[in-house]
């Protein structure tokens, strides 16, 4: 595989040095810096080059993270935190040859209290295994990104990460309730408690969504949630875009919190359909697919509002799922999205920015003329609930100069979200992907108190370097998206 | 000049200065030093739209007032407090009510804040939308820092649906057994004898729950708490004594008519927040003498 970063890579005399440190202190079976790891975890699921990482750790304690912390900081050496690496922002991608700590070996749920709703786990779980872990006792883990069969809880908690159920039930930092931290100079802290009431600074909720650049999360108190008594999950669909978004709109502005409600737009709906044959319809503009739970009389009082609220809007059809397995059907589309794409273009580029819901139908509108105008093709699938658009750019990536275009149409579609009042991230946040637009939406007074609380965690800049803050510095490596890796999500 | 300049040049830049909100919660976290300029936060809602479910607001108004607004439009925010406090004090203070399970927490709440830092500028933390991961989240790090951070001057703040039917009922049952038995219930207090249930929701759905308690010996007891909770929180667990006091057992709560005991923070904890306080207000101007450590739960 060919990667054109890795010819930078050096073996100072220095790293022979922390090398043998980390394999005498955490086992050397736990340290690798072979060509093959250092390229594995060159990069995370974003569309950026590989960085250079430096020596590659795969600590299985609290107190391995904080051995290879401190032998990090003798060596003046920087540290990036890596879960699964399914980030799209470059969050885990490592700038200037950082150590790479991985947690996929810290991976045990080590408490379950059902009584009072809460786990403690290790930051690699991932996250379908928790809640697949809970189920038979009548929870789950609420956040449930799209990643969520390969995604690690540590990950989830750093970028704050959300999914299509976190309309009604919040992302990740409502799910949190404490967080056991190696700090950038290896002190052990935890911040936040079970009980989740405010006791000092809220630490605990600054760190979620931290992304890396506060510390290392090595154990995480999470909160259950008992799954619903009654779910029931409707497909709605729509000749034109503007009356799905307005249905949208509808619906909250009706008091009805949905648990989930995500639309697709016509392009992916063809093609998730022709993929996975779940039964959309593909001469629809629009579907929606909204999920209501709780009580069963509430559940079904809200089916037939949601039903004639849509219908007024200008619905065509809206079917409700007669069984469990017609819900998983219309859901599996929804997941397969994703895959669904690689049939059209072998490469695309995943957008996240959040807008007000009521904003939908003219942004929506714009993206579609962006990407005209750049020659490419967009498909939309969303959490239209909350206003998180994901416009998704495809392409081809063997194309000359494709790239120079998915950027210029991507800061476009990045700057009309802000335009309506939106903002630069809905849940994949800002990594070294959305630094550069960070002015865009905050002054710079506004960054420099951001600035304040990286200087309190980490006054060493040591934590994820080059990360969320514009700064003059810039990581030398992935300063430009100018070529795409092989098999990296685009 | 507009009120948020008004609030900033009120602030300025230096001398120790706090914000009077309606002094429901003055003492929480302990009594401000002398010579401290008070001035007054803003007032007034800037914008409301129910189809966003958020609400921007000025932090000097009044939760009262707020609540009448947003219950013109059947919702409202997880913001509990007395009669004269404030948007700005509830948030700075940062305590959840008792119906935290159904409304969430009041660190959910905030979603952008404009806020006085201690150099004397204005400073926009978070953002308008419900959703947001853009940077990092100093709302979250205002929400309960008894304004020794910044000192805000207006918010937007998520809001939620009123529910259409609420009720309290009491009875013998065991607070664990009512938990069981019920889908996430509002509030869920016990005395060490009785347990007080308070069921919100889509009125067929309370209607059938009810039953189901009432079934079990409870009774109905109107929509406003039947039992009076007393002001002063400490930590409950199973083995706390009650001590004539009220257990909300969502969030472990006990309520009582002493004052609390402060609790004791881990060394770790207590450096890194002191970095941060002294980091974000270098010569402690902002409300001296406050410490969130010594606020209690
Ligand atoms: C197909 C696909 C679909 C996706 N769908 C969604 C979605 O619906 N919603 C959503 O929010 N995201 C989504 N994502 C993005 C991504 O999966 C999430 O951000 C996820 O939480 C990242 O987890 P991870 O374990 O892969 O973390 P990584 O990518 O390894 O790391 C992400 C960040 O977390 C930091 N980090 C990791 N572990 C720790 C730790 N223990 N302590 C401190 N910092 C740590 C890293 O330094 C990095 O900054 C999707 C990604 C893909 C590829």
């Amino acid at each position: 595989m060919a990667n054109k970063f890795f010819k930078k890579k050096v073996h100072s005399k220095q790293d022979d040095q922390l090398f043998r440190e980390l394999c005498r202190n955490i086992g050397s079976e736990r340290v690798k810096r072979d060509g093959a790891s250092q390229l594995l975890y060159s990069r995370d699921g974003s569309a950026f080059p590989g960085g250079i990482p430096g020596i590659v750790c795969f600590p299985e304690t609290t107190q391995h993270v904080v051995d290879c912390i401190k032998a990090a900081n003798r060596h003046d050496r920087s540290f990036v935190p890596r879960g699964a690496g399914t980030g799209l922002a470059g969050g885990a991608v490592p700038c200037d040859a950082p150590l790479v700590i991985s947690t996929t070996k810290m991976n045990s749920i080590l408490e379950v209290n059902y009584e009072k709703q809460f786990a403690w786990v290790e930051p690699g779980v991932v996250n379908l295994d928790l809640t697949k872990s809970l189920s038979e006792f009548g929870f789950h883990f609420a956040p449930d990104p799209s990643s969520q069969q390969s995604c690690t809880i540590g990950g989830n908690v750093a970028n704050n990460s959300g999914g299509p159920h976190c309309l009604a039930y919040g992302v990740t930092n409502a799910h949190v309730l404490a967080v056991e931290v190696v700090l950038p100079d290896g002190t052990l802290v935890q911040l936040g408690d079970i009980d989740g009431h405010m006791s000092g600074y809220d630490l605990r909720g600054v760190f979620v969504g931290g992304e890396g650049t506060l510390g290392i999360a090595t154990r995480i108190a999470v909160k259950l949630t008992p799954n619903p008594p009654t779910i029931c999950t409707l497909l709605l669909d729509f000749m034109d875009v503007a009356d799905a978004a307005k249905t949208v709109s509808a619906i909250i502005a009706a008091g009805i919190v949905p648990a989930a409600m995500e639309m697709m737009d016509k392009r992916i709906v063809k093609v998730v359909e022709e993929f996975v044959k779940v039964g959309y319809p593909t001469d629809a503009a629009a579907v929606l697919i909204i999920e209501i739970d709780g009580l069963s009389d509430g559940v079904r009082l809200e089916t037939e509002q949601i039903k004639k609220i849509s219908l007024d809007c200008g619905a065509r059809s809206v079917r409700v799922a007669s069984s469990d397995i017609e819900r998983e059907k219309i859901w599996k589309g929804r997941k397969s999205a994703f895959g669904a794409v690689a049939q059209v273009q072998p490469g695309y580029y995943l957008h996240d920015t959040v807008i007000p819901r009521t904003k939908l139908v003219e942004v929506l509108e714009e993206v579609y003329e962006i990407a005209n105008r750049y020659e490419l093709i967009v498909m939309n699938v969303f959490h239209a609930g909350d206003g998180n658009l994901h416009p998704l750019l495809l392409f081809d990536p063997q194309e000359p100069g494709v790239m120079d275009r998915v950027l210029l149409a991507g800061e476009e579609i990045v700057q009309v979200s802000l335009d309506a009042g939106g903002v630069l991230s809905g849940e994949h946040g800002i990594g070294l992907e959305k630094k550069r637009f960070m002015e865009n939406f905050f002054s710079k007074e506004d960054l420099a108190a951001q600035k304040l609380v990286k200087d309190a965690f980490d006054p060493d800049g040591r934590a994820n370097p080059f990360k969320v803050l514009p700064s003059g510095a810039s990581c030398s490596e992935v300063n430009h998206l100018s070529q795409l890796p092989d098999g990296a999500w685009v | 000049m507009n009120d948020l300049k008004k609030f900033k040049e009120d602030v300025g830049k230096e001398g120790f200065v706090a914000v009077v909100g309606g002094k429901t919660h003055w003492e929480v976290g302990g009594a401000l030093n002398e010579d401290i300029r008070l001035v007054f936060a803003p007032t007034g809602i800037d914008a409301f739209d129910p189809s966003e479910m958020t609400v921007s607001v000025k932090a000097g108004t009044k939760l009262k007032d707020l609540d009448q607004e947003l219950a013109r439009h059947g919702q409202e925010v997880c913001l509990e407090g007395f009669l004269e406090t404030t948007v700005g004090g509830a948030l700075m203070v940062g305590r959840d009510g008792i119906r935290r399970n159904r409304i969430g927490s009041v660190r959910e709440t905030l979603l952008q804040a404009e806020y006085v830092n201690a150099q004397g500028e204005l400073i926009k933390a978070g953002g308008p939308t419900v959703k947001n991961v853009t940077g990092y989240d100093l709302c979250r790090l205002l929400v309960g820092s008894l304004g020794t951070l910044g000192l805000i001057g207006r918010v937007i703040l998520r809001t939620r649906p009123r529910p259409e039917k609420s009720v309290w009922l009491q009875g013998e049952l065991r607070p664990e057994e009512v938990r069981r038995m019920c889908f996430q219930p509002s509030s869920l207090l016990w005395d060490g004898e009785a347990t007080f249930v308070q069921l919100e929701g889509y009125g067929i759905d309370v209607d059938l729950e009810v039953s189901q308690l009432k079934s079990v010996g409870f009774e109905e007891r109107g929509n406003e708490c039947p039992i009076k909770v007393p002001r002063f929180r400490h930590k409950f667990s199973n083995r706390s004594c009650l001590d004539g006091g009220v257990a909300d057992i969502h969030s472990s709560i006990l309520y009582t008519n002493t004052e609390a005991s402060i609790p004791q923070y881990p060394e770790e904890v207590l450096c890194l927040g002191a970095k941060v306080r002294d980091t974000f207000d270098p010569t402690g101007r902002l409300n001296p003498g406050r410490d969130p450590y010594k606020a209690g739960p």
